[in-house]
């Protein structure tokens, strides 16, 4: 569907992921596993503070002189006989792709995993056009395909919400017989995959990391399909996003350390290519080499407070980390970008009527912002995207801006707090309710509960209970005045 | 040594105890206590919803109501309230309502002076047994803000191991956030329930009687889902637990015991 994966609102995103019981499971424990494998592999580098500060500052230098790179990685992939297009938008991007495939007459298109072609919601135009086939071949994307274009739910493992069990009746129907063991089901996909590389005539990749000073690309993946894609058919189509660039080979090993140990937990992935035009004398790789790099909205994070969300290597880590998407899982979010890194960018790349929501399903846990290997202020700049909409873009409006207002007049004014103070155990008394309770010492005077609160505080207690406020008396104001007096102060 | 409680919202509207806990450990332990009695909030409830233009007049009623009384340092009984009020010279780095730098000035002062509750007593005081006695069974709720802006992830289990007679157990899921996250609790109430039931099964699994924090927010935030799913359990700050049958001769100093182990977990 391209940038949003669905058409319920919010809420309803919500509700249905809550009811969810498997995708709940399988995420927390994907989650868990990613943990220790992640942990693990950068304790091995080494240094782990150090090298995320390096790479912070590679991808800054980069946006730094975005426009510089961009030029001489352009130059540099001519001179090797390629081409680059620069698309602003989705449509340019597409109708440039489509028009490739017409020109090379491309029949089978083989497809690596790309965030951005989806972004693109390319494989929807390539299937609209005759005589073109078009295959996932990334396995998780391709158990995506075949379960009629399920949407992905991660960025790093798309298919993160489905089990053995779902995916063996989704190869069920393409003829597969075997058990449901991963193993066989994967060697069943292999075979089946392996087909259709060797009759594909078009490769369309994603990229990692384009080298400016070389004019090739850089591919990490585990599977080796990336590879047969660039490699087997005549023309490759490489589709990027408009910040992933390095200036040389360099910093693309430094990127790809920090990329493979946060993504999957490896020192490296199983393939690390890097691959361009073939030049002569070459063997394989692509006779006719074409980049896509798409803006997008990019740009308009360029010299923003957003700009640092433009660093993201797209390692997934902070999905990995984060407790909302561990209960509400990629579609919850309804962007192709989940978690926080798409809380973030979401609303950059589509505005924020249709992702607005996102930057507050949030608890600020700064999970994110502690893993990133890129040192990108995740956290903070959630709380960026929320000024904007409410100082700035003025979008909260009704009862709950108006007590939030009265919550920061509250809280600003001695005055008023005090008074606040004074009233608050009477101010509640209408909500407030004697009932039995099992928690213990839980703050409570009296044993008085809120069970369902008014205005903002329904909120809290459609959840859970609230202990009523103290009276005045046993305020610990009051009793910190009369304990100065006992001992003694005389003021 | 002259030390002001910083009391944060929770602790005047819902949790007082906690404040006659602390102050009660911390004269015991030798502090001169005073309550700057101005003070309200922190800011982030406006701040994090993105109500920044009216959170300025709240940081600044904070800052003068702080620095009107002289002290060595402000101990708080609230992790995350202590970890944005260290980041306060950040952000008030934007505020245009500071041209002068008045109010960003004092608050790097008093940042400098700023202390969570269990990091004052270990970190400044060098106090590691504040002679509490509790015979029970408990588990430990980290909270994110404490640990990952504060920074401090070890001096709440270095006290919790002198207490006599506890025995604290290892809550599962213990980097997860429990849902609380100030406003996002009420305004995303769908999502922070599935964070706060996870995190009461957490707890419930470890078999523990009590579950202390550092954060009274947190605790509010799980004892009422406890409450609600009818489940026992008892909630304690931290300052509640070093102040239950104390006996002075038992205090002693982070000198006197052997150097902890680093961080139990990441």
């Amino acid at each position: 569907m391209g940038l949003k994966t669905s058409t319920l609102p919010f809420n309803e995103r919500i509700a249905a992921a809550a009811q969810d019981q498997f995708a709940h499971a399988s995420i927390a424990k994907a989650q868990d596993t990613q943990y220790d494998k992640r942990e693990k592999a950068r304790a091995e580098l080494g240094h782990w503070q150090d090298w995320r500060k390096l790479g912070q500052s590679i991808r800054q230098h980069v946006l730094q002189y975005l426009p510089d790179y961009l030029e001489e990685f352009s130059d540099n992939v001519e001179k090797r006989g390629g081409h680059v297009f620069f698309a602003q938008t989705t449509e340019e991007a597409n109708h440039f792709i489509l028009d490739v495939i017409k020109q090379q007459n491309g029949h089978h298109v083989v497809k690596s995993k790309s965030m951005v072609t989806a972004e693109l919601d390319l494989d929807k135009k390539l299937q609209a056009l005759p005589d073109v086939s078009v295959l996932e071949t990334d396995l998780a994307e391709f158990i995506l395909q075949e379960d009629d274009w399920d949407e992905p739910s991660h960025i790093v493992f798309p298919a993160i919400h489905k089990d053995r069990n779902q995916v063996h009746t989704i190869f069920q129907k393409l003829g597969y017989t075997g058990d449901n063991d991963p193993k066989h089901m994967a060697r069943f996909a292999r075979q089946y995959l392996r087909e259709r590389f060797l009759e594909a005539d078009i490769g369309i990749t994603g990229c990692n990391f384009a080298i400016a000073d070389s004019g090739i690309i850089n591919l990490d993946t585990n599977e080796g399909n990336a590879d047969l894609a660039d490699s087997i058919p005549a023309t490759q189509i490489v589709v990027m996003g408009m910040e992933r660039l390095v200036p040389s080979m360099k910093e693309a090993e430094i990127m790809d350390n920090l990329l493979a140990r946060s993504a999957v937990g490896q020192k490296l992935t199983t393939y690390v290519t890097f691959e361009g035009q073939q030049s002569v004398g070459e063997s394989d790789g692509p006779a006719n080499f074409y980049v896509v790099i798409l803006d997008n909205q990019r740009s308009q994070a360029l010299g923003t407070e957003f700009q640092e969300i433009l660093q993201c290597i797209r390692c997934g880590a902070c999905l990995n980390v984060c407790p909302v998407y561990r209960q509400i899982g990629g579609h919850g979010y309804g962007s192709l970008y989940p978690g926080p890194v798409g809380a973030v960018l979401s609303p950059i790349l589509g505005g924020y009527e249709q992702f607005g929501e996102l930057p507050f399903a949030s608890s600020l846990c700064a999970a994110c912002t502690e893993t990133c290997p890129v040192l990108i202020p995740l956290h903070n700049l959630l709380i960026k995207h929320r000024e904007v909409e409410t100082d700035r873009l003025k979008m909260m409006h009704g009862f709950t801006d108006l007590q939030m207002k009265m919550v920061g007049k509250g809280t600003a004014s001695p005055f008023m707090f005090n008074t606040i103070l004074r009233f608050k155990h009477l101010g509640l008394a209408p909500w407030t309710h004697q009932r039995p309770m099992s928690v213990t010492n839980f703050f409570a005077y009296g044993g008085a509960m809120i069970t369902n609160g008014p205005g903002m505080v329904s909120g809290w207690t459609d959840v859970r209970d609230l202990p009523a406020p103290p009276k005045h008396q046993d305020d610990f104001r009051v009793w910190f005045k009369q304990h100065k007096q006992q001992r003694g102060d005389t003021k | 040594m002259k030390v002001s409680i910083f009391t944060t919202c929770m602790m005047d509207l819902i949790s007082p105890q906690v404040g006659k806990d602390m102050v009660e450990v911390l004269e015991r332990l030798g502090c001169t206590v005073d309550v700057p009695e101005k003070q309200i909030c922190c800011g982030q409830p406006t701040f994090n919803s993105g109500y920044v233009e009216a959170s300025w007049p709240v940081m600044h009623n904070q800052i003068d109501a702080l620095a009107a009384i002289d002290c060595d340092y402000i101990v708080c009984s609230a992790g995350s309230c202590t970890a944005i009020m260290k980041e306060y010279p950040t952000l008030l780095a934007d505020d245009p309502t500071d041209p002068n730098g008045q109010y960003m000035a004092q608050a790097k002062i008093l940042a400098a002076k700023m202390y969570e509750f269990s990091q004052f007593i270990w970190r400044v005081l060098g106090i590691a047994d504040c002679g509490a006695e509790l015979t029970t069974v408990a588990t430990y709720h980290r909270s994110c803000h404490m640990t990952r802006l504060l920074g401090e992830r070890e001096t709440p289990f270095w006290l919790l191991e002198n207490v006599k007679g506890l025995e604290v157990r290892q809550l599962a899921g213990i980097q997860y956030c429990c849902g609380f996250g100030g406003t996002f609790s009420v305004k995303e109430s769908a999502i922070s329930e599935l964070m706060v039931t996870a995190k009461v099964s957490h707890a419930e699994a470890t078999g523990a009687a009590v579950l202390i924090s550092c954060d009274p927010g947190c605790l509010m935030n799980i004892g009422g889902r406890f409450n609600r799913l009818g489940k026992p359990i008892k909630i304690m700050h931290l300052a509640e637990v070093l102040n239950q049958n104390v006996d002075e001769r038992r205090i002693r100093k982070v000198s006197e015991v052997p150097t902890p182990a680093p961080a139990p977990f990441p």
